[in-house]
């Protein structure tokens, strides 16, 4: 009681307000030099003397809070045993807050839009991938309409419509015709989207084959928590997989038995040629995880037990898009976006998109799956050459795989 | 009429025996008191709010800092946050209990199960629910199932941490990770108790609703807050066994070896002889509760809100029948868009298609609700209490996250955004803000009818403004993460040269959210404070149209003391022209308001329109012209 007693007076409440803040403001900045002499010991006393530190900060803000709630208590009060009018008209207040925080929030959202909207991918870097930005942007630009114009309204509104005692509102239940405008005209807008949205959902997931530009086919291996890429060897084929004949020689289960497998080549990024299909083949061994790889606005899952195609063509390489996005330094990446244990956050793997010289060049220097090891087990004949370079002896199998197919083929 | 009748002779009883006096275990543990159920309800909803907040601060800190030591995090969780930094494995399981909790603890039990019973009998005028001794085991498997999630923490191998979705494999094969041993076992047992506790509720509720109105009430003048809850009620009835059948099947494959979920899985070069299942199916059965689990959580805070606006614009809802068919229309449609969650699951991209333009399509009476919000706040005279001020919120974080939902649904635009922030940012405005700041609009509005009496107003005015503006500063930086193509649930941006930019961006982030939390010390002071100390509330304090106004502050057993008012008009004659007040409660016939009687009112009646005619013929209009 003594302490409302002494806030009464309304000058000694305001010092009594002034002199807490200024005792917080001394507390914060003794808070950031503490923090700054205290970040590079590894003492416990030390971080509980933190920790108790900043349980006083807050203990000390609500305390600050409590004093001005007071005062506005008895600021209140004091108006009310004076006859006076109510001290403090919150639903002014509140209209007011609305409206700052109308231009404050607009504001924001335009910073938003032009600082971290400046931070995001770069423009597609595959074909399907430029529909699929034509139609964000559409989206982007319906959508940032509506919300600025609904926002417009629900604060405009709050702000001009606050509680006053003179006037009553008015009496407005319904009326059909406005209802039914705006029923219909969010169902067109939608349509016209849901329509885009399904013609260039078909024309990534549903592709005529061009037989005279066959796809690239890589298949793509997910397991915790890395990536295993299989080129299809000079066949073009990607060869089977059995998930029981997986030993540790073998990780990926690779059936050695169908002819397609045994040129498939094993590599450590992904190399594409530019302008050209690649067919994805994505398998999982363990968990799903997901396929992505969003500067090509590619993103599939890859599930145990299925497997799943996604159909793209790069359009940029990686050095246009170095220059592009003027980072010298600028990958194409894919990795993880599925939850999938404790190293799902890196779980990455490099694309490299390139000249179709280029990539001629690269492919020949890959290694592929079928080695000495699984020879044996698989009963193949071990190559003679295998003392060989390995480019040779893929040579010398391509050749066997050809002849083998043409016998299969009479 | 039957059941009124039937329910006063129960009422007459009560007085007559002896042996119904209240102990302390009837009246506050085993209580079969709807009253009573709701704030049993509302305050395990708030304890384990502040869990999952407080979780969620563990996890921001990891995300905002994930190179430095926090010494305190040992000292509190042990070997999860050796050297004070949290474990991988252990940021899986935060996010995955904070998930959990949130959608099936804080904002369906918490927010349903609230005001479903706290108002369903008030505003429909009955004594108590249909089964009031259901209606205390769907409380008590509740809270077992609350229990048993938190039990999770006090294991070995810690919590489930699949995610809230639990996807097979990684959440069945227990190799996978050590969430998906017995703490996954826990999290499965918990959801059947849950899921029990959710439909012993739905039926009650649905079974209320539907027969124990009182005279008058027709579904025609129910507040939009019963249409709210009887729709989420069909909804959780509907969709929920679903999600039992795929638990059960779940915990089949967990425990003795079948393959529902389950085919072709090598752990490193371990050959599990699991074949035939498929993790795709688990994924249907869960969306297709989960789904409409996201308008289960939402619709019950647009009926609060609804409501909210309307008693502190002082107008009647605008366009009650289309908010009406709105609701149902968002009930029907929530069943047949489960697959949008799915577009790159690897399910067949025919579907894709198909569930793109159903997904759409709700955004429909999505919108006609936004709008008819709007149209309420147009020329109101209104009064910003605190539920006010957060039915406000409300709408606004119900527009910005329902925005971006139009990307999400779109499934050419999901390859590139599906499991990136964007989608965090998504749902945690639409559902998470939004759902949350309907149901503190209830707490505020409500509280006086739960407690007797008033919470502060200014702590109220502080709390939402901090919540408010902070929640806005922690999801919506997070859209652009998401376009930038970061992944949702990610340990940490370390590993990713691109993601680097970020970092101070989740450190903002950070910052908001413990200042979000922090501004909830201002709501659970002041909501337990209120409780003792709270000033007296006067019978009717918003001076609100609706039933449970009528019932005296004090508690009783069967609402009211007398016979259970009749009901004349809707919900929402509020500054009806012609009329001294700008208020007429349901329970006011509509002889005594001949003043304010528009031909509207009497649809189809001609006796009643005559009669009205023949009163405004004898009192000719002169000043009255509100």
């Amino acid at each position: 009681m003594s302490l409302r007693k002494f806030i009464t007076n309304k000058t000694t409440a305001a010092l009594a307000v002034l002199i807490t803040a200024f005792a917080n403001t001394s507390v914060f900045a003794q808070d950031a030099a503490a923090g700054a002499a205290a970040a590079p010991k590894v003492d416990m006393g030390e971080v509980y003397k933190s920790v108790i530190f900043y349980i006083l900060v807050f203990l000390a803000a609500c305390l600050f809070i409590a004093i001005i709630g007071k005062a506005i208590r008895v600021y209140e009060l004091s108006r009310e045993a004076q006859g006076k009018a109510v001290g403090i008209n919150w639903n002014r207040i509140h209209a007011s807050l609305f409206a700052l925080f109308l231009v404050v929030g607009l504001y924001g959202v335009y910073w938003e839009y032009t600082v971290h909207g400046a931070m995001l991918l770069p423009d597609a870097a595959s074909e399907h991938g430029k529909k699929i930005d034509e139609m964000f942007n559409l989206t982007l630009i319906i959508t940032t309409i509506v919300f600025v114009v609904t926002h417009i309204l629900l604060f405009g509104f709050s702000y001009i419509y606050k509680y006053s005692a003179k006037r009553k509102a008015y009496y407005y239940p319904h009326n059909n015709t406005i209802e039914k405008i705006w029923t219909i005209v969010p169902a067109l807008v939608l349509t016209v989207l849901v329509l885009m949205g399904f013609l260039t959902w078909r024309s990534i997931f549903f592709k005529v084959e061009d037989p005279k530009n066959k796809p690239l086919q890589i298949e793509v291996t997910s397991e915790q928590f890395k990536w295993s890429i299989r080129y299809p060897g000079a066949d073009g084929v990607v060869g089977n997989k059995n998930y029981k004949l997986t030993t540790a020689t073998n990780p990926l289960g690779i059936d050695f038995k169908d002819l397609n497998s045994r040129d498939d080549e094993m590599a450590d990024e992904m190399v594409i040629p530019v302008g050209k299909p690649v067919k994805l083949i994505l398998t999982s061994k363990d968990v799903i995880h997901s396929f992505y790889m969003p500067h090509f606005r590619v993103q599939l899952n890859t599930v145990p037990g299925m497997r799943v195609y996604f159909e793209f063509t790069p359009t940029k390489t990686t050095a246009e898009m170095q220059q592009e996005t003027n980072d010298p330094n600028f990958k194409y990446l894919f990795y993880c976006a599925k939850i999938c244990g404790s190293g799902h956050y890196n779980m990455q793997k490099v694309v490299r998109v390139v000249s179709e010289a280029e990539y001629k060049t690269w492919i020949a220097e890959q290694k592929t799956y079928l080695n000495d090891d699984l020879r044996k087990q698989f009963n193949l004949p071990v190559a003679p050459a295998a003392a060989k370079s390995e480019a040779d002896s893929t040579a010398t199998d391509t050749a066997a795989v050809k002849t083998n197919q043409m016998a299969l083929n009479k | 009429m039957s059941t009124i009748a039937l329910h006063d002779e129960h009422n007459h009883d009560h007085a007559d025996h002896g042996h119904h006096k209240e102990t302390l275990i009837s009246k506050y543990i085993f209580s079969m008191d709807h009253k009573m159920i709701a704030k049993q309800f509302l305050i395990t909803g708030i304890i384990m709010a502040v869990i999952a907040m407080g979780l969620s601060i563990l996890f921001r800190i990891q995300l905002a800092w994930p190179d430095k030591n926090f010494p305190f995090l040992e000292t509190f969780l042990g070997k999860w946050a050796e050297g004070g930094r949290i474990k991988p494995d252990f940021y899986l399981a935060l996010v995955t209990i904070h998930g959990t909790i949130m959608v099936f603890f804080v904002l369906t039990a918490g927010l349903s199960g609230t005001f479903s019973n706290l108002l369903i009998p008030l505003q429909v005028g009955a004594r108590d629910m249909a089964s009031p001794f259901l209606n205390m085991l769907s409380y008590w498997f509740f809270f077992l199932a609350c229990v048993i999630m938190m039990s999770s923490f006090f294991i070995q191998t810690g919590p489930a941490s699949g995610g809230w979705t639990v996807y097979p494999p990684l959440s069945v094969v227990a190799k996978a990770m050590p969430g998906s041993g017995l703490g996954m076992t826990l999290w499965l047992f918990s959801m059947v108790l849950f899921v029990a506790s959710s439909l012993m509720g739905g039926i009650n509720y649905v079974s209320t609703i539907l027969n124990m109105r009182t005279k008058g009430m027709d579904l025609w003048k129910m507040p939009l807050t019963i249409w709210a809850f009887f729709l989420t009620a069909i909804l959780g009835i509907l969709s929920f066994p679903v999600l039992v059948a795929g638990v059960v099947l779940m915990v089949f494959d967990r425990s003795f070896g079948t393959s529902f979920y389950l085919s072709d899985i090598v752990m490193g070069t371990d050959i599990l002889p699991n074949e035939g299942g498929s993790p795709i199916l688990w994924q249907h059965l869960f969306w297709f509760l989960g789904h409409p689990e996201v308008y289960i959580v939402i619709m019950p805070a647009l009926g609060i809100s609804s409501e909210v606006i309307s008693v502190n614009s002082r107008k009647p809802i605008f366009g009650y029948h289309a908010m009406v068919y709105s609701l149902i229309g968002i009930t029907v449609l929530s069943f047949i868009v489960w697959g949008h969650h799915m577009f790159v699951t690897g399910m067949n991209p025919l579907l894709g298609g198909v569930f793109m333009i159903t997904t759409l399509i709700i955004a429909v009476p999505s919108a006609v609700k936004t709008f008819n919000y709007l149209a309420t706040l147009w020329r109101g005279n209104i009064r910003f209490t605190p539920a006010m001020l957060f039915a406000i919120g409300l709408v606004s974080f119900f527009i910005s996250g329902g925005l971006t939902g139009i990307f999400l649904g779109n499934a050419s635009l999901d390859i590139n955004l599906h499991d990136t922030y964007f989608v965090v940012a998504h749902f945690h405005l639409v559902m998470g803000s939004a759902a949350i700041f309907g149901m503190l609009a209830g707490v505020y509005h409500w509280f006086p009818k739960m407690f007797g009496r008033m919470m502060n107003a200014k702590l109220g005015y502080l709390h939402f403004w901090l919540t408010f503006i902070a929640a806005y500063l922690v999801f919506f930086p997070l859209h652009f993460l998401g376009l930038d193509g970061v992944p949702r649930r990610y340990y940490a941006f370390t590993e990713f040269e691109f993601m680097k930019k970020w970092l101070t961006v989740n450190v903002f982030v950070t910052w908001a959210a413990i200042m979000a939390a922090l501004a909830q010390v201002a709501f659970l002071f002041n909501f337990f404070y209120s409780i003792f100390k709270g000033k007296v509330s006067p019978q009717n304090p918003w001076e609100s149209n609706t039933l449970e106004w009528t019932a005296p502050v004090e508690h009783l057993h069967g609402n009211w003391p007398g016979e259970i008012p009749t009901v004349y008009r809707w919900p929402y004659d509020y500054s009806k022209p012609g009329h001294d007040a700008d208020f007429i409660p349901q329970t006011v016939p509509f002889s005594q308001t001949m003043s304010s009687n528009l031909p509207h009112d009497f649809e189809g009646n001609a006796e009643a329109e005559k009669i009205q005619q023949d009163w405004e013929l004898a009192n000719p209009v002169t000043e009255n012209k509100g």
